[in-house]
């Protein structure tokens, strides 16, 4: 089931509008990087379609399951262990399901995401790469279609970032999820979507498009310039707001 | 493998120019990557060590409690006061040792003791789910809010001549000062700790698909533990200071005889070294309390959560 945005707005309060007038259809099994300046809305635009708010104007069509999320910092329960998490999330989604499924499955999870040996760490016993591989593995466990992701990576080295670049990518291929990814970094943009989508700024509006073939992830040379394009588009966007 | 080979990319036949150059590449076959990443792993986490007993948490108080004994020994012995107003610490102690050797001692701790545990546990038991309720529901909260912080302000020794009226020289007037101290703090505790749990875990568990039970019980309320426990401390000092007043003021009828009592009965006798020992007992079970009870609780949950690094405690 696709996802479909028609002429989303959002505004808080009397305020301006932080959104207006989205649309976008995303289909399924679509990796698609959502970039955006801080503060475009990028987060808000995620949130709705989360169900945490609602949109002021407009349509959307989400799965009906509702989505996973994934959010900037991992947000584990600090009084859980890693496996604690990640039965919790499996428990919430199946209310029906039995303790020992779920801790067969949460190991399972945890393999996929190479943490097999720390299920019985918590949370501040792991580094930052590590907890976010918690938090995927227990967005996963949502088993939802749709995996919404808020700058997961942002908080990251750039040793660990990259790591987790071609993790997500192969759990991507794994699982077939359809993933949007907010981000602010153009070059993670272009590295993980098939499509990369420009939110503006003030209100937030998808001004411009750009598809990642694969000439563009097997050639450096078209990445580089892509990556080139993108980011004189994403400055002129910003440099709008100078006035 | 996915479920929607749609796209040109994923239908691809796996070759080496498949490899992803647009990042600062990670080159490398799987496994090599799989070891930077448990290297990566193992350099960013804690291997949190083990410690053994630490004397110096045992040492150092029994050594300020020393000192103070050491002083309150030299003051006396100076004579400022006569002996029978301030006794010495060796007066104290014989006397200690004479109702000890009577069973007044133990069973003064033992009559207050079972009351304050009592009286406590029942507040737990009432408390705990007012405040959850008061913290979660909006409208319930600004209507009792302001009562329930009024109420732990008030001393709770202010209920003991209402409760005599009530329910005469008996254990109910005893159980009811202390919920009338116990229970707003716990509740105020409780209530304080939903207050500073951090909002994503909320956003987090209706991601997760929690329902106001769950989300009530399975995060809001282990996310509140910190808090909750402080006010379980709070509201344990509350009982047990509400017990000691209740038991100097309602003396007499079916109320048992406790600590509260023995200092009543050193009041009435004017002997200064009864007085001194009740409230030596009074205090020293509250540090036990603390010691064996609260202070272990704490600890762990803190430690737990990683929240004890660089603390004095």
């Amino acid at each position: 089931m696709p996802v479909v945005l028609e002429n989303l707005g959002k505004r808080f309060g009397d305020g301006a509008p932080v959104l207006d007038d989205v649309n976008a259809t995303i289909a399924q099994g679509e990796f698609v990087a959502l970039l955006g300046a801080s503060g475009c809305g990028k987060s808000t635009l995620l949130n709705i379609m989360a169900g945490l708010e609602p949109p002021t104007s407009g349509a959307l069509e989400v799965p009906s399951d509702g989505a996973a999320f994934m959010f900037q910092d991992a947000a584990l329960f600090p009084w859980l262990t890693a496996r604690g998490n990640i039965e919790l999330a499996l428990q919430l989604a199946d209310k029906s399901s039995t303790k020992a499924s779920r801790r067969i499955r949460a190991t399972e999870l945890l393999e996929l995401v190479h943490l097999g040996g720390a299920g019985d760490k918590r949370p501040h016993e792991l580094s930052g790469g590590m907890r976010q591989r918690v938090a995927l593995a227990r967005s996963l466990a949502q088993d939802r279609q749709l995996l919404l992701m808020d700058e997961p990576f942002a908080a990251l080295d750039a040793i660990t970032r990259d790591l987790l670049h071609d993790e997500l990518e192969r759990i991507w291929k794994e699982t077939g999820r359809t993933i949007v990814f907010v981000t602010h970094n153009v070059r993670e943009a272009v590295r993980l979507g098939q499509r990369v989508l420009l939110l503006s700024s003030r209100p937030g509006r998808v001004v411009a498009e750009w598809d990642v073939t694969e000439e563009h992830r097997t050639d450096a040379g078209r990445a580089g310039e892509l990556t080139g394009v993108i980011t004189r588009r994403l400055r002129e966007e910003i440099r709008r707001h100078a006035k | 493998m996915p479920s929607n080979p749609t796209t040109e990319e994923r239908t691809l036949p796996v070759t080496e120019s498949k490899e992803h150059i647009t990042s600062p590449s990670l080159k490398g076959n799987a496994s090599e990557l799989r070891d930077l990443e448990a290297g990566l792993d193992n350099l960013q986490s804690d291997s949190g060590g083990k410690a053994g007993i630490d004397w110096k948490r045992v040492l150092l108080p029994v050594a300020a409690l020393a000192v103070l004994i050491l002083a309150w020994q030299f003051y006396v012995s100076l004579e400022f006061k006569r002996r029978d107003l301030v006794p010495g610490p060796l007066d104290v102690l014989t006397q200690f040792v004479t109702m000890w050797g009577e069973g007044k001692v133990q069973e003064a701790v033992w009559t207050s003791l079972q009351r304050g545990v009592v009286g406590f546990l029942i507040s737990v038991v009432i408390a705990t789910p007012v405040g959850l309720i008061l913290a979660q529901v909006a409208p319930l909260r600004r209507a009792f809010g302001p009562l329930i912080s009024g109420l732990q302000v008030l001393p709770s020794v202010a209920w003991v001549p209402a409760a005599i009226i009530w329910f005469g020289l008996t254990d109910a007037t005893v159980y009811f000062v202390v919920f009338m101290g116990a229970i707003p703090s716990i509740i105020n505790g409780l209530i304080s700790g939903v207050d500073q749990i951090p909002p994503q875990y909320r956003s987090v568990g209706t991601v997760l698909g929690a329902n106001r039970l769950q989300m009530a019980l399975q995060i809001v309320l282990p996310a509140a533990l910190p808090g909750y426990i402080g006010g379980l401390k709070q509201g344990w000092a509350f009982s047990w200071r509400s017990l000691m007043a209740a038991e100097i003021i309602a003396v007499g009828g079916t109320i048992g005889f406790g600590l509260g009592s023995l200092l009543d009965q050193g009041r009435i006798l004017s002997d200064m070294t009864i007085v001194m020992s009740a409230i030596l007992l009074i205090l020293f079970v509250g540090i036990l309390i603390e010691i064996l009870v609260f202070g272990p609780i704490e600890k762990r949950l803190l430690q737990r959560r990683g929240l004890l690094a660089g603390s004095s405690r």
